[in-house]
């Protein structure tokens, strides 16, 4: 589903290169864990694959579903079924949470040349997916993300997952700053949407996610590539003697 | 010995003029309202429109802006429109002139040409100050308009709404309202244009707020694409009052609109908000100057613009605290978005503060859309062109949400996303 080949990239900016030659695979049902220290590049790795302005590519390709995204903008890249779930969702004052919730599921329709939905279908939709993440909808009726905790956040970033639907999921580290109940609710969020066809990337400092998404491979990404690939062990492993081994062994 | 020279006039100048001296006879009023007229006009013959180098005017050379004054008054019979919040009593004026047998329930209501033809109306024919040159123009001009007197202890359960249309040339109208003690009331004084013919129109709010009431002010203003609009509201606010004023410029083409607010009662509450919607080559100022005289009131401020094309926009928002208005609490924002590299925007907030013991505060924003805003919402699927409308739209939103009624919010909402359909 997801081919990364030889990946560069660098902050547009100023030039910083952050990728250095990456290279993953992703297949579809494929869960895939990445690890790394700080400022490795696993955040970085998620907006490029998102298609943020702020970095470019300057070597190598991104391949999803075969064809390359590098030329398609973040809305397009959405509208064909990637979703990055962020590390810190930005609070939008003034944007209705449902009205933007709406708008975006049928943004991604009308792309896909499909009937947009009909408001009270959409409201079933909002409810059950709701009701399933425990998010009270008195939160949906908040400019969106004004004013929600960090487990409220990710959440309703999970929320926007399960009714978009997508079919490459990137969670960037969607643990940090969840409590142990909030976690396992975010996980069986993400669980519930496991199927054949859907690929997940998990981003995450810890392997305590990985109790709960357990992943099929895990990659471990130090100064801008996949320096060792692995099954979920590879976690333990790092949870057991940190990255200093790997990083040691790879230099 | 001074030599006097009569300052050279300006077509407009000469046009406003030759409009008076050709009205003569047929504006209403008694002897006292035409010398206050001839003493107004005087006034605009020797000091002439304001120009920049008037520090009021500064940012909006009226002398240099106003090329034209239309001379020929449309004749066109013109129809009220739907009310603005479905339900509102509607008091049209239509081309300037008000219908004699308009009546809302609860509220006495007459013509301002009465008042002119009985001489009460001249002692408000003045100006607030020197550099009054709406006041002015309106004072000489002004033909008609409701007077409205809500009287103690009503409450209006439906807000009221003042509908000036007009379908081209010069109209002036005035509104006094008073709220008596303890009453509560919506008003919405909504100018808009038939688009038939160039306007030049001056009007002037004149309203009172006595102890106790609870008033909210509404001016929506969607004048023609080639309209001199010059608006002013002069309020008076009592004890314990509590004055909502919300405006919205959605329209003309050289727009001045001064609010006047003098606050003369102890534990006043003022909220007022501003939407500035400013496209096309266009001029529009918004011009503040608000008085706390007395010690314990309270006001926010906060004005919303968005600047697109070569539009240029002006807020001057002037806070005076007198010397015993101690425990003022005043805060004023003015926050722009700038759509385009030929938007332009001057924000000049002042604080002239006398009182030793008051809280007070303004800052002033000018920006473009939040780049990590437009990300998120491209990252849901949002396209670029619908993620920044609905950004503009959040916006300004925001602040006529605060307005909590919603049909007028929603009727307010709906000016706003026409708006921006047509000009994002």
């Amino acid at each position: 589903m997801l081919e990364i080949k030889n990946l560069h990239a660098r902050i547009a900016e100023d030039g910083t290169e952050i990728i250095r030659g990456l290279n993953l695979t992703v297949k579809a049902g494929e869960v895939a864990a990445i690890m790394g220290p700080n400022g490795s590049g696993k955040s970085t790795l998620s907006y490029i694959l998102s298609g943020r302005e702020d970095y470019e590519v300057t070597e190598g390709d991104i391949l999803y579903n075969g064809e390359s995204i590098l030329e398609l903008d973040p809305a397009e890249r959405a509208s064909k079924g990637i979703f990055l779930a962020f590390q810190y969702p930005v609070e939008i004052p003034g944007v209705a949470t449902m009205q933007f919730l709406k708008v975006a599921m049928n943004e991604q329709r009308k792309a896909r040349g499909e009937e947009e939905l009909t408001t009270p279908e959409f409201i079933r939709r909002v409810k059950e997916s709701a009701a399933e993440l425990k998010i009270n909808m008195d939160m949906l009726k908040r400019p969106l993300n004004v004013g929600f905790s960090g487990g409220e956040k990710k959440r309703a970033e999970i929320l926007q997952m399960a009714l978009l639907q997508p079919q490459l999921c990137v969670l960037d580290e969607t643990d940090s700053g969840l409590d142990i109940d909030a976690l396992k609710i975010v996980a069986d969020g993400v669980n519930a949407l496991k199927s054949p066809d859907r690929a997940t990337i998990v981003i995450t400092h810890y392997q305590r996610l990985l109790d709960y998404i357990v992943p099929d491979s895990v990659h471990v990404l130090y100064k801008g590539q996949i320096i060792r690939s692995g099954d979920k062990e590879l976690a333990l492993e790092l949870e057991a003697n940190g990255y200093a081994d790997i990083i040691g062994a790879a230099a | 010995m001074n030599i006097q020279t009569q300052p050279r006039l300006s077509a407009a100048e000469s046009a406003l003029i030759d409009a008076y001296n050709a009205s003569f006879g047929e504006l209403p009023g008694n002897g006292a309202v035409a010398s206050a007229r001839d003493r107004l006009l005087d006034d605009l013959k020797t000091k002439g429109l304001p120009t920049r180098r008037i520090e009021a005017w500064h940012y909006t050379d009226l002398k240099t802006l106003l090329r034209t004054v239309p001379t020929e008054t449309s004749t066109a019979v013109i129809d009220a429109r739907a009310p603005f919040v479905e339900g509102s009593p509607v008091l049209a004026a239509l081309q300037g002139k008000v219908d004699a047998k308009a009546a809302v329930e609860g509220v006495v209501v007459s013509a301002f040409a009465d008042m002119l033809r009985e001489g009460t109306a001249a002692p408000g024919l003045s100006v607030i100050d020197g550099d009054d040159a709406i006041g002015r123009i309106n004072g000489s001009f002004v033909a008609d308009g409701y007077v409205l007197e809500v009287p103690a202890d009503t409450e209006l359960e439906t807000p009221i709404e003042i509908q000036a249309i007009h379908g081209g040339g010069q109209v002036h109208t005035r509104f006094p309202v008073s709220f008596g003690a303890n009453s509560k009331a919506t008003v919405i004084e909504r100018h808009a244009a038939t688009g038939d013919g160039a306007a030049f129109v001056s009007t002037v709010s004149d309203i009172s707020l006595e102890d106790g009431a609870d008033v909210t002010w509404v001016i929506v203003q969607q004048q023609g694409a080639d309209d001199t609009h010059l608006g002013q509201i002069r309020i008076r606010v009592g004890a314990d009052a509590k004055l909502k004023l919300f405006v919205i410029n959605a329209g003309g083409k050289l727009v001045r609109q001064e609010l006047r607010i003098d606050v003369s009662g102890e534990n006043a509450e003022l909220t007022l908000r501003g939407v500035n919607l400013l496209g096309g080559d266009t001029h529009t100022d918004v011009t503040l100057v608000l008085a706390h005289n007395v010690p314990n009131t309270s006001s926010t401020e906060v004005f919303r613009n968005v600047v697109f094309d070569r539009a240029r926009g002006v807020f001057q928002g002037m806070i005076k605290v007198a010397l015993d208005a101690q425990k003022t609490d005043a805060k004023m924002s003015c926050n722009t978005l700038l759509l385009s590299d030929d938007a332009d925007f001057s924000a000049k907030p002042e604080l002239e503060i006398f009182a030793d013991d008051v809280v007070c505060g303004h800052g002033a924003t000018v920006a473009d859309i939040d780049d990590n805003h437009l990300y998120y919402m491209m990252a849901r699927g949002i396209p670029e062109n619908k993620a920044r409308a609905m950004l503009v739209n959040a916006f300004v939103a925001e602040i006529v949400e605060e307005l909590e009624n919603e049909p007028l919010v929603e009727a307010l909402e709906g000016i706003i996303s026409v708006w921006l359909e047509k000009h994002a």
